[in-house]
């Protein structure tokens, strides 16, 4: 169990030992909501580590605990969750840091991207403003500054005319380019992480491979670590140096990108890949459908592996005890794990 | 800020994130099925204010029907040799008033001609509001006529429409009703045109106008029945506003004219000996602001049930 | 903007002249002859048909219209039937003091309204919220001149702290106008601030939930900058709305009040010409309100727009 592992000081040194030293370091990061039904575990005991410059993928389908994963980084849940576990900012811990601190982080070396580039700047103020807010709260540079600033920012996101777009409203912005002006408002500060959630999903095809390829032609250049959550592996073949996948809350596989989806080893990564036919249990368009509300396996944690009800090499094991993500050792490391007592790729590669 | 314990976040409370989807599950837009009158009637009981508030309402109801039964003294029976007599006196539960009229007997029939008002009022404003809300949603064409019909009714007061009717046709209960009632149409026009927008939209009515239904057909089958809650909703936050209304107009004279029993009428005659009498002026008073508390705690209750999110408008 | 601004423009204007019609049309639907109505006390022959003459009922009604509007637009109203004074002049003396009273009102009902409607906007599910919530129940169930009353009773008549009526003008002595004016204005003001406290605490909760709330605390920014000015200024784009809606029952209460502290303004102007059935002023004050309502939302709509900018540029109402 991921339980027995060491708590901070452990993973970093664990960290520092291999390629590079992480400029996030997630262990054992748990979060359960206080509801009317009790209390309803949505994350259950995530690690990982991001390098600089480096795209992780946090992947999984709806309600599988990766944006509220994204969200508890930051501290931006509310207040019904409860954060346990440990995740170091190059070396700051932020689980129960408090309200300021988090606030003077956010913003400024951990910042956000969301999904709905409509709906995610305010309608109100110019974008201009909302990116000069940010500058001015966290390097307290003068107004005029921050403004030219601001267009040297959307100059780097790739919009045309910005000195004229500085002053526009987010309403007069398509979609694509109201994306770019949160991409320009998160590395406003020179962010040492990136948040990106679902940041491509509403856009249109081509737009979000112009996106993908900015944030990842950014993320190398400016050496920001870039933490991405999608449903869409699409997506992750594009973009992601490794990948995390979630399911029910917990990771039950993690490897590099290429070799996940060479080598995928659980069922449910080669469900989500339609790598392996899973004998009627796939959704039509290759996808696995999605699960309605929520998995209900969260609001209690049996001795099982989560995915056995959906999963088509499970056995009795598999719903009686739980499968560690393994192998242990290093754990957050580069390494290709998998929670399954029966994995995939078991006759080649054990 | 206050450092606070724990990995709570910061003080913005945010509406639960949809991936949580913990408090919003389950409830399929715009699903006006049978079920969902079951879950709004379990949703109504659950709310103990509601509950109040239809309790409140049904006794005031009832006494309001029952008021020559339940009623000790007529309420115009005078009393000379007990006028201003406090609460409490033996035979005058709630006081006497200048001319030792009984305030439990007048405020029985008050409450009856109040409810009467409120009633009345309503039955104006749906009678005019619920076809021209749906024909403003229905037919783009008569939109903007009504608009401006609507736009028209709201420029003049309830006060100033009471006032230009008493001056017109004298002032009595029904030219009340009607001035109230008439104020309460841009009100209903408004909720029923923006429900018929949303409803016109809907995939099984726009199944229907395909299939050949004729507009009418449409209005009647699809779209008032699904329109019935909200409108439900608007007639129970409009008449405790028309209740209010009564007393007000009453009050100044321009309803019910004494010596009818009305609460308005009663307090307006209070204002004279109130510093002598304070409970000629409180009884009334109060009696008007539990029955409007009322229909205000039933209607809240049932808007939440047949919308918990609230985002109705 | 200039779209939205030129439709909204003529909207009203539209709405002015059926109102004026409206106006024209009630006197002329009074009972028997409208003469008999405007002679007042004078009712020999002569008197009356010189009445008739003068407001020229014997002229079809289309003319007879066009006179009423070309008058009334050169500030003619007519004169009292009672005491012969133009109700122009009358309404010169009544208004200012309704207008006081009202925009005090107003201050009182924003200041409590918005205040309270935040507070239980952001402090959701905590006694902070309920007690705002009872308070803006009771604030709708209370009738506003029941509250005057009581004020009178006991914060007048029993303390002397206020004085229980009159009126004194602001430019003959502030401090004391305004002793006179802050228990009426308190009381105007108590249901005008309940609605416009549900509608901030309702506007507020979707703002709260709003992505861009979540956008602007992610940057850092604190829960006052968050709630102060991320959510509250797209919440008074529907309050304003609100407060405009409001009005007509800002000038219902008004009179109300005005009748319970006996202050000399519109609503007892108002109340005295129906109970005198003094027709010229009758008409005179309800086309003034009606003129009023129509301008006064017109002006909310230019300050709907300036707020927010969706409409200020595209001219598209959301």
């Amino acid at each position: 169990m991921l339980g027995s592992q060491p708590q901070t000081g452990g993973g970093k040194n664990a960290a520092a030992a291999s390629t590079g030293r992480p400029v996030l370091s997630v262990r054992d990061l748990s979060v359960t909501f206080r509801t009317e039904e009790g209390s309803v575990s949505a994350v259950d005991s995530v690690s990982f580590d991001v390098e600089a410059g480096e795209v992780l993928a946090v992947v999984g389908e709806s309600g599988c605990g990766k944006s509220v994963t994204a969200m508890s980084l930051g501290g931006l849940l509310p207040r019904s969750a409860t954060v346990t576990g440990s995740v170091l900012l190059e070396g700051t811990e932020l689980v129960g840091a408090s309200d300021r601190q988090l606030r003077g982080i956010r913003g400024d070396d951990l910042a956000y991207i969301f999904q709905e580039p409509m709906t995610s700047l305010n309608p109100v103020f110019t974008v201009g403003r909302q990116i000069v807010e940010v500058l001015r709260l966290h390097q307290g540079v003068s107004a005029r500054a921050a403004k030219s600033r601001a267009v040297e920012l959307l100059t780097l996101v790739g919009i045309p005319s910005p000195a004229r777009r500085v002053d526009e409203y987010p309403h007069q912005l398509s979609g694509g380019m109201r994306q770019r002006v949160m991409i320009a408002m998160a590395l406003a500060c020179g962010p040492k992480v990136l948040i990106a959630d679902e940041p491509t999903t509403a856009l249109d095809v081509t737009v979000q491979a112009a996106i993908l390829d900015l944030l990842r032609d950014l993320g190398k250049r400016l050496g920001t670590a870039i933490v991405l959550i999608t449903h869409d592996l699409g997506v992750v073949a594009d973009i992601a140096d490794r990948v995390v996948v979630m399911y029910a809350g917990r990771i039950v596989e993690t490897a590099p990108t290429q070799e996940l989806f060479d080598a995928p080893q659980h069922h449910y990564t080669t469900g989500l890949l339609g790598a392996v036919p899973t004998a009627g249990r796939r959704a039509s368009d290759g996808r696995l459908q999605e699960i309605p509300g929520l998995v209900p396996v969260l609001t209690v944690q049996p001795d099982a592996c989560t995915f056995a009800e959906r999963c088509p090499a499970a056995s009795d094991r598999c719903r009686t005890s739980r499968p560690p993500l393994a192998p242990e050792e290093n754990p957050g490391r580069t390494v290709h794990r998998f929670a399954c007592w029966h994995p995939a790729g078991s006759e080649e590669d054990r | 800020m206050t450092q606070t314990s724990g990995t709570t976040p910061p003080e913005t409370p945010t509406v639960e994130p949809s991936v949580a989807g913990l408090a919003t599950m389950g409830t399929p837009p715009g699903g006006e099925t049978a079920p969902r009158r079951g879950r709004v009637w379990r949703r109504l009981r659950r709310n103990p204010l509601g509950v109040v508030g239809a309790l409140i309402l049904a006794i005031s109801i009832a006494t309001a029907l029952l008021a020559p039964l339940l009623a000790p003294y007529s309420p115009a029976a005078v009393h000379f040799d007990a006028p201003f007599q406090p609460p409490g006196t033996v035979g005058f539960g709630l006081g006497t008033d200048d001319l030792g009229r009984d305030l439990l007997s007048r405020i029985l029939f008050g409450l009856r001609a109040s409810l009467e008002v409120g009633v009345l009022a309503v039955v104006v404003a749906l009678a005019v509001g619920v076809p021209l809300g749906l024909a403003a949603g229905y037919f783009r064409a008569l939109d903007a006529v009504i608009s401006r019909f609507t736009d028209l009714m709201l420029a003049f007061p309830f006060l100033i429409l009471a006032v230009g009717l008493a001056a017109i046709r004298g002032a009595s209960l029904g030219n009340a009703a009607l001035a109230i009632g008439i104020s309460q149409i841009p009100g209903m026009i408004r909720v029923v045109r923006s429900e018929t927008l949303r409803l016109k939209e809907l995939d099984f009515v726009a199944a229907s106008v395909v299939d050949g239904a004729g507009d009418l057909s449409v209005l009647a089958r699809h779209i008032l029945p699904n329109a019935l809650s909200a409108v439900i909703v608007q007639a129970t936050v409009a008449i405790p506003v028309a209740i209010l209304g009564e007393a007000v107009l009453s009050f100044l004279g321009l309803g019910i004219q004494p010596p009818d029993p009305s609460l308005g009428t009663m307090l307006a005659e209070a204002q004279q000996y109130a510093a002598r009498a304070p409970w000629t002026a409180i009884v009334p008073g109060l009696a008007i602001v539990v029955v409007t508390l009322g229909f205000n705690l039933f209607g809240d209750a049932l808007r939440d049930a047949l919308d918990p999110r609230g985002s109705r408008r | 903007m200039r779209s939205y601004l030129l439709s909204r423009l003529w909207q009203s204007a539209v709405t002015l002249v059926l109102a004026t019609i409206v106006v024209f049309l009630g006197v002329r639907a009074l009972p028997g002859d409208p003469a008999l109505a405007f002679a007042g006390e004078e009712r020999d022959p002569a008197s009356l048909a010189a009445i008739r003459a003068k407001y020229g009922f014997d002229d079809s009604l289309l003319l007879q219209y066009w006179r009423f509007v070309s008058k009334s637009l050169t500030g003619d109203l007519g004169r009292s039937t009672r005491t012969n004074i133009p109700v122009t002049d009358m309404l010169a003396s009544a208004l200012p003091v309704t207008i006081e009273l009202s925009a005090l009102a107003l201050g009182v009902a924003i200041v409590i309204g918005v205040g309270a409607g935040v507070v239980a906007a952001v402090r959701r599910g905590r006694p902070a919220e309920w007690a705002a919530n009872a308070l803006a129940l009771l604030g709708l169930s209370i009738p506003n001149f029941w509250l005057g009353l009581m004020a009178i009773l006991y914060l007048s008549v029993a303390t002397g702290l206020f004085p229980a009526s009159g009126f004194v003008s602001f430019f003959e002595d502030p401090i004391s106008n305004l002793h006179h004016l802050v228990l009426p204005a308190v009381v105007l003001g108590t249901g005008l601030a309940a609605v416009v406290m549900r509608q901030t605490r309702s506007s507020m909760l979707e703002a709260l939930g709003a992505d861009y709330i979540r956008t602007a605390r992610a940057k850092g920014l604190g829960p006052q900058t968050v709630i102060g000015v991320h959510a509250l200024r797209n919440s008074l784009v529907v309050v304003v709305t609100i407060l405009g809606l409001q009005l007509g029952g800002l000038i219902s209460g008004a009179v109300v009040t005005e009748r319970i502290f006996g202050l000399p303004g519109f609503g007892k102007m108002t109340l005295d010409a129906v109970f005198q059935r003094d027709y010229p002023v009758i008409q005179g004050v309800v086309l003034v309100t009606a003129t009023a309502y129509i301008v006064i939302n017109f002006l909310v709509d230019l300050t709907y727009s300036l707020i927010d900018p969706r409409i200020r540029l595209a001219g598209v109402p959301s």
